[in-house]
């Protein structure tokens, strides 16, 4: 089981401001280990942001995203005391979802 | 086609002249981009991640006698961790000895959860899915102590031998290099690559240096405390390899904590 994320969620001048730190591999396929075996690729493909359901983010990824990634984006209409939930879902199909309170 | 007029020419290399003067008024070094580098990383420091499951291992019930670390005595009395980091090393009456963070959490992994000392020390540094155990806790415990000012006191006979034992062993030759840490460490503006050395031997480096570690290094993936620093630079140093919480390992970072004092403590840091 993955690791949780760490979610900050504030609302700023109107719009809600999000920063989201994942914690996986992104492994891309590309590097060989000390035998001179490939190492296989396992990164994260999608993933989504709601607010109340609905979707306010949502992202391909590939293997170019750096190990432990950061997100940070910013929606109009949030209130405080809102649900923000994230969802990634990588190339092995392992899934997380983690959610934060508008503040 | 027609040939560019004179205006033109002119025009072109005045707009160049410009860009070169800009360039000129607004010298940008490698030490400048990298601190803007790490500002930007800075939030979102996946330092965070090691903090987050060191603070659950702390409280969570492990080993032979299924006994959480709260108990752990970090140096300020059982259990208390906020501020612990900025006093250590420090020398531990039970243990009788000079004890690092590090050298301490194994300590409690041994003496309260009942691991072998070698199940404690099995895995000190980190590599992808291989996680240290002693990083993560190690990231918790000092990021308890962000903020506070540093503060190792030498009150103890061995405190103070360990501090001799650190400074001469930082400048003490050796190796086929023939190398010293105040080889690299000893003189201000030196560099490895692009990298800024801080200058151990006067106080405003000595503080840098040391209220920065463990950091994240975004070059490794991997959150890496300040015994893992140590064992890297005597690698650089062509020395033999430094043994996890060894006397000397103790010593030079007795010596480089102590050096430090009056600076308030600044990480987990992030690091290229």
């Amino acid at each position: 089981m993955a690791d949780p994320m760490r979610i900050r969620v504030a609302a700023r001048d109107g719009m809600v401001n999000v920063r989201v730190l994942m914690s996986h591999e992104m492994e891309t396929g590309q590097r060989k280990d000390g035998a001179g075996n490939l190492v296989p690729a396992h990164y994260i493909r999608n993933v989504t942001a709601t607010h109340q359901g609905k979707t306010v983010l949502s992202a391909q990824w590939g293997p170019a995203v750096a190990k432990n990634p950061f997100l940070e984006f910013s929606f109009k209409g949030g209130q405080k005391g809102d649900k923000v939930v994230v969802t990634w879902e990588d190339n092995k199909g392992e899934k997380r979802s983690d959610e934060a309170t508008i503040n | 086609m027609k040939p560019p007029s004179i205006s033109t020419l002119l025009a072109a290399s005045g707009a160049a002249a410009a860009l070169f003067a800009a360039a000129q008024v607004h010298p940008q070094s490698a030490v400048d981009e990298i601190a803007k580098y790490r500002q930007q990383l800075q939030d979102g420091n996946p330092a965070e991640l090691w903090e987050a499951r060191g603070e659950g291992l702390w409280k969570q019930k492990r080993g032979p006698k299924n006994a959480s670390l709260e108990q752990c005595n970090l140096g300020k009395g059982p259990g208390v961790v906020k501020g612990a980091y900025a006093e250590l090393p420090r020398h531990f009456a039970d243990a009788d000895r000079v004890m690092d963070l590090e050298t301490r959490l194994v300590h409690c992994m041994v003496t309260i959860q009942g691991m072998k000392p070698e199940d404690a020390t099995k895995r000190t540094f980190g590599s992808g899915s291989n996680r240290s155990d002693i990083e993560a806790l190690t990231a918790w415990i000092t990021s308890e102590s962000k903020g506070v000012v540093m503060n190792v006191a030498l009150r103890h006979a061995k405190e103070k031998e360990a501090y001799k034992l650190g400074e001469k062993i930082f400048y003490f030759r050796g190796g086929p290099h023939d190398f010293a840490c105040a080889t690299c460490h000893g003189e201000s503006g030196k560099r490895i690559r692009l990298q800024d050395l801080p200058n151990l031997t006067e106080k405003a480096g000595a503080q840098l240096g040391y209220t920065t570690w463990p950091a994240y290094r975004v070059s490794q993936g991997e959150l890496r405390t300040f015994q893992w620093r140590l064992y890297d630079c005597f690698r650089q140093q062509r020395f033999p390899e430094l043994i996890f919480g060894s006397e000397a390992s103790i010593a030079l970072t007795a010596f480089l904590a102590r050096n430090a004092n009056g600076a308030a403590f600044n990480a987990p840091a992030i690091k290229r």
